[in-house]
């Protein structure tokens, strides 16, 4: 395995980078430019001389405490601070001198009287700066007695020594111990700054203060902490440090790679001791991140090693059977030789494959072109299907292309954010760090969202207008903003008749201007205050740069294409598409959705969002993989099933994802796996969906395997192997694997070589290569000869389909209405320490913070049905019925009910329904009509499903 | 697929080409049905309309009636 080289530079600069003119000044003889406003310490950085430092990082600003980094600047009295001290233009400026070098030693002498258990002067601890600084200012001894410490239980005399804290160890994955605190305030300045959660606060004065997370009385967990570990990172003096490092000791090398969780795809270093995986630290030179990540990226890892991970092939007669472990040869003959029977018997068209948002776009592409070029048929389909769909459709209407515009950087030039169907601090937790850093510099947010989310009001931040709409009804919502927006004449009617189709703008607008659209209208509808609703308009047009984010708020509904359209025409209508700080910008769930559109998942379109009717795009296809390709498009997900209940598709490849859980209305998923005869799963657990399977193919985790996965930014980041295979193959070799005993003939034996193939058929990623994303880092797409570095903006010159298209978007009221029977409307969402159907995080410590869903319910409506926080409720649709516990909340409005889907024993989409999307079949998991009542405990079908899950998970001991 | 299912999919369609402008709802609605259902979908379209159509909106019959046969 070759490790790779970091390629970039990783150095800590001391102090944040600044925007300004260029100031140049001598340091120790050098001569350096650099941008007005830097500090001394960063422009040192950057002629490459490293001023000594403790409570300076450049993620966050400098605040001058531990004065290590005192220099002398000709000209100016004493020895400032170097963090602290901005250049200026002819500034001469000495790091080292007799003088300063005394002081540093003096500064850290201190320090290490105070802090004896840090053993400054030994050498064990090399993770804790405040060592190296020690070795740095050339300390050796110490002169001074401590004359009190934190760092012992009981003094001397034996009597309990009142500056001693504990260990607070609450925390699952560090720990942090107050006996090493020296009060530098990084991990303080990192949580305001970085993260946006203002948990951590320095307690006490002097000699007694320590840094403390929330208020005296809490701990760790207890505080506000979502424990993203920017603290941890920041730490100098291992103060705060990582359990997995106390444990495997420190990492020997690092692997730049990327996380495998969100749409936000941040880059992270892998650090490794030998194998093992001991840290991932986030990655500066990460385009998305820039440095920062979530609890999940960084700490819950665990479950790549977790002990129910499957790592042999296992097969069985009948889903009744138990499993049995069996060779990867005799799984793979025995999964060939059923697809072969079964198209055969029931057809060409009979069988299709599942790609998975989880994988790289080397291995879903790999998997379209299995079913397209193997099984000749366009039986493909992904789960971006239950989540963006609507936005490929939508923004492809009316943009030409369902690229989100922007890249993560945008945000920091936006003046007013919209964040509908959304909830990023739980979701998109980087992102929303970003946009809250945003926000505190005085940009303005309008929300619209069912539920109080985090965003609408948390520490240093409010929500300008919070509209909090019936679930169901963001069309309406978003055409009365656009009919105040041109019935006020506040249209940015010059970009729209640069950019637009002026004809079609003009019926829009006739339309648009309808009173049946005014806020005053709709309001009895949507719930939201007319005049609430008018001002957040008035903003939204007039406000500067104006942006939109969202979610599957907005996708996983009725009308969910009709809403994207209508967001679309918003942006149109107020000219805020083509540059920074605008945009339209799609929150994407999982880490490669993006990704697995754009490698042709889609039944009805090739890689590249090319409709298989093109007799051209066919053309290319069929010449590279030497097949006829059909001309009409597959089955999607609910098709497929459809389908299968009928009795017409009988045999299912479904790599890395689990429609059992994820999909709506389980009780017809069940049913329409349990009428095939050939389910193969490709996971690293049994998941729900393998209670139903015949096959089980082993996966391999994102640590294990190369590839690409491109995030929500069409961001194509590099996955890199950290380690070998545990199961014994990369899922793309799987894959193969299985293709190849169907006749198809593939010798890939690197993905590079896949995404070659990729790059040669489709246009947007012509210029894509491994060798060009290592040296950049990553690439946004479309890269190609006309932007041969990418593309951070979308539109910038005319929209990709040429003329901007506005649509008209006309609300019609989902079928799925609240009325005597279900007078409550369930809306579903997700939590931060939790991922999708949580079979990773579930996995890991994560628990702590979410062991169950709950059910939130408004007091009103509790206290009507009797129901006090933490009872067991009963939740009832048309579809069927599950229970779970009760969260008694004002966060969801009266009428509103709200749960998350993380853990299959509540089985929430047992109420979902199988209402879709119009245009592309995503469900509508954000709006089914429920009934709530007290319950005793599990319904009969969460006991039925757990004993039919329990039977499906044996395995039988591996034969002789 | 359940009859009600195709039902409401296919009237879902309909009633978001009749919000549109023009008057090619029906053509519309069909080239949405060619290019995003499988043409066992609209087979079954067809076979149900052959049947009286219950239910079905008429711009969704119209739609149906412009649909290419499709071999299945
Ligand atoms: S882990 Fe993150 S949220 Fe928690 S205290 Fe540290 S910086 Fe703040
Ligand atoms: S889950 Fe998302 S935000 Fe968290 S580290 Fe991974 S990519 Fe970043
Ligand atoms: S690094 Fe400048 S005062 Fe601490």
């Amino acid at each position: 395995m070759k490790d790779f080289i970091i390629p970039w530079d990783d150095r800590d600069m001391g102090t944040p980078e600044r925007q300004g003119a260029p100031v140049t000044l001598s340091i120790d003889g050098f001569e350096v430019t650099v941008p007005e406003g830097t500090s001394v310490m960063r422009a040192a950085a950057e002629a490459g001389i490293e001023v000594p430092k403790l409570c300076a990082t450049d993620s966050v600003d400098a605040f001058g405490s531990c004065r290590l980094c005192l220099v002398e600047i000709e000209g100016r009295k004493g020895t400032p601070a170097s963090c602290t001290t901005p250049v200026a233009p002819g500034m001469v400026v000495h790091t080292q001198s007799e003088k300063v070098n005394r002081l540093r030693k003096g500064v850290m002498e201190l320090y290490a009287s105070d802090h004896p258990a840090i053993g400054l002067t030994d050498a064990a601890n090399g993770d804790s700066e405040l060592q190296k600084m020690a070795a740095r200012v050339g300390l050796r001894e110490v002169r001074y007695e401590p004359l009190a410490d934190h760092v012992h239980r009981r003094l001397a005399d034996g009597t309990a020594n009142p500056d001693w804290r504990p260990v607070d160890d609450s925390n699952p994955y560090f720990t942090y111990d107050p006996a090493k605190c020296i009060v530098c305030s990084l991990c303080v300045r990192a949580c305001d700054e970085v993260q946006g959660t203002f948990a951590l606060t320095i307690e006490g004065r002097g000699f007694d203060s320590r840094m403390s997370a929330g208020t005296g009385l809490d701990d760790y967990l207890s505080s506000d902490c979502v424990s993203c570990g920017a603290c941890v990172q920041v730490c100098p003096t291992g103060s705060l440090q990582e359990k997995s490092v106390a444990e495997m000791g420190l990492p020997e090398r690092s692997v730049i790679t990327t996380c495998a969780y969100c749409g936000v795809g941040c880059s992270f270093k892998a650090e490794l001791r030998g194998d093992e995986l001991v840290r991932m630290e986030p990655y500066k030179g990460g385009k998305a991140n820039r440095g920062h990540s979530c609890v999940k990226g960084r700490f819950a890892w665990g479950y790549a090693t977790h002990k129910d991970r499957i790592l042999s092939p296992m097969i069985r007669e009948t889903i009744n059977e138990p499993w049995r472990e069996v060779s990867w040869d005799e799984a793979i003959g025995f999964a060939t030789n059923r697809l072969k029977a079964i198209q055969e018997r029931y057809g060409r068209k009979s069988v299709g494959v599942i790609t998975s948002s989880r994988c790289t776009n080397e291995e879903t592409y790999l998997v379209q072109k299995l079913t397209r070029a193997v099984f000749m048929n366009n039986n493909t389909d992904t789960c971006a299907r239950v989540c963006h769909s609507p936005t490929g459709y939508g923004l492809g209407q009316t943009f030409g292309t369902s690229a989100g515009t922007q890249d993560f950087d945008s945000v920091e030039h936006t003046d007013v954010v919209i964040v509908i169907g959304a909830n990023p601090t739980d979701g998109h937790p980087v992102f929303a760090s970003r946009l809250k850093r945003r926000l505190r510099q005085g940009a303005q947010l309008i929300v619209i969202d069912p539920r109080r989310i985090d965003l609408v009001k948390s520490a240093h931040v409010r929500a300008a207008h919070h509209l909090q709409l019936r679930p169901g009804t963001n069309v309406a919502v978003v055409s009365a903003l656009a009919h105040v927006i041109v019935a006020e004449g506040l249209a940015n009617e010059a970009f729209i008749r640069e950019r637009c189709d002026w004809d079609e703008y003009l019926t829009y607008a006739e339309f648009i201007r309808d009173p049946r659209h005014s806020p005053e209208a709709t309001e009895a509808l949507t719930g939201v205050p007319a005049a609430e609703l008018r001002a957040a308009a008035r903003l939204f047009a007039k406000g500067g740069n104006g942006s939109i984010y969202y979610g599957l708020g907005v996708t996983e509904h009725s009308q969910g294409s009709t809403a994207v359209m209508g967001i679309a025409n918003l942006a149109m209508l107020t000219g805020n598409i083509g540059r920074e700080g605008v945009g339209v910008n799609p929150l994407r769930g999982q880490n490669n959705v993006q990704g697995s559109c754009d490698m042709g998942s889609f039944p009805h379109e090739l890689p590249g969002y090319r409709h298989v009717k093109n007799p051209d795009v066919r053309a290319i296809f069929e010449k590279a993989w030497g097949v006829a390709i059909d001309p009409e498009p597959g089955l999607r997900i609910p098709n497929m099933l459809d389908a299968a209940v009928d009795g017409s598709f009988k045999g299912l490849y479904c790599q890395g994802e689990d429609i059992l859980q994820s999909d709506p209305d389980t009780r017809h998923v069940a049913a329409g796996l349990a009428a095939m005869d050939c389910v193969i799963v490709h996971d690293l657990f049994l998941n729900e969906t393998a209670n139903y399977a015949h096959v089980f193919l082993p996966g391999s985790s994102f640590l294990e395997k190369n590839g690409t996965f491109t995030n929500a930014e069409r961001r194509i980041n590099m996955v890199r192997k950290v380690m070998a295979p545990k199961n014994g193959y990369e899922d793309w070799e799987v894959t193969q694997l299985l293709a190849n005993a169907l006749g198809a003939g593939w010798n890939y034996t690197h993905p590079s070589q896949i995404m070659d193939e990729i790059a040669a058929t489709t246009p947007s990623f012509a210029g894509v290569t491994y060798d060009l994303i290592d040296r950049m880092g990553s690439v946004q797409w479309p890269c190609n000869e006309k932007s041969p570095e990418g593309t951070p903006l979308m539109h910038v010159d005319g929209f990709v389909r040429g003329k901007g298209r506005f649509i008209v978007t006309e609300y019609l009221a989902t079928d799925e209405k609240a009325g005597p029977r279900f007078p409550l409307l369930l809306t579903t969402g997700r939590i931060l320490s939790q991922y999708n159907v949580g079979a990773q995080t579930r996995r890991t410590a994560n628990t702590v913070w979410h062991d169950q869903d709950l059910l939130e319910i408004h007091p009103h409506d509790a206290e009507n049905r009797g129901i006090k926080n933490g009872d067991w409720v009963r939740l009832a649709s048309r579809s069927g019925e599950t229970t779970l516990r009760a969260k008694v909340t004002d966060r969801v409005a009266p009428g509103v009910v709200y749960t998350t889907f993380h853990h299959p024993d509540t089985q929430a989409n047992v109420v979902t329904t199988d209402f879709s999307d119009w245009a592309t079949n995503c469900p509508e998991y954000k709006v089914t009509a429920v009934q709530v009542g007290r319950s005793n405990g599990p319904s009969d079908w969460q006991e039925d499903y757990a004993a039919q899950a329990a039977n499906s998970r044996r395995i039988l001991p591996a034969a002789e | 697929m359940s009859p009600e299912k195709m039902v409401h999919m296919a009237n879902q369609i309909a009633a978001f080409f009749k919000s549109q402008p023009g008057a090619d709802a029906a053509e519309r609605v069909a080239a949405h049905l060619s290019d995003f259902w499988e043409p066992r979908m609209r087979a079954q379209l067809l076979a149900y309309i052959a049947e009286g159509g219950a239910g079905l909106d008429p711009v969704a019959i119209a739609a149906a009636q412009r649909l290419k046969p499709v071999a299945a």
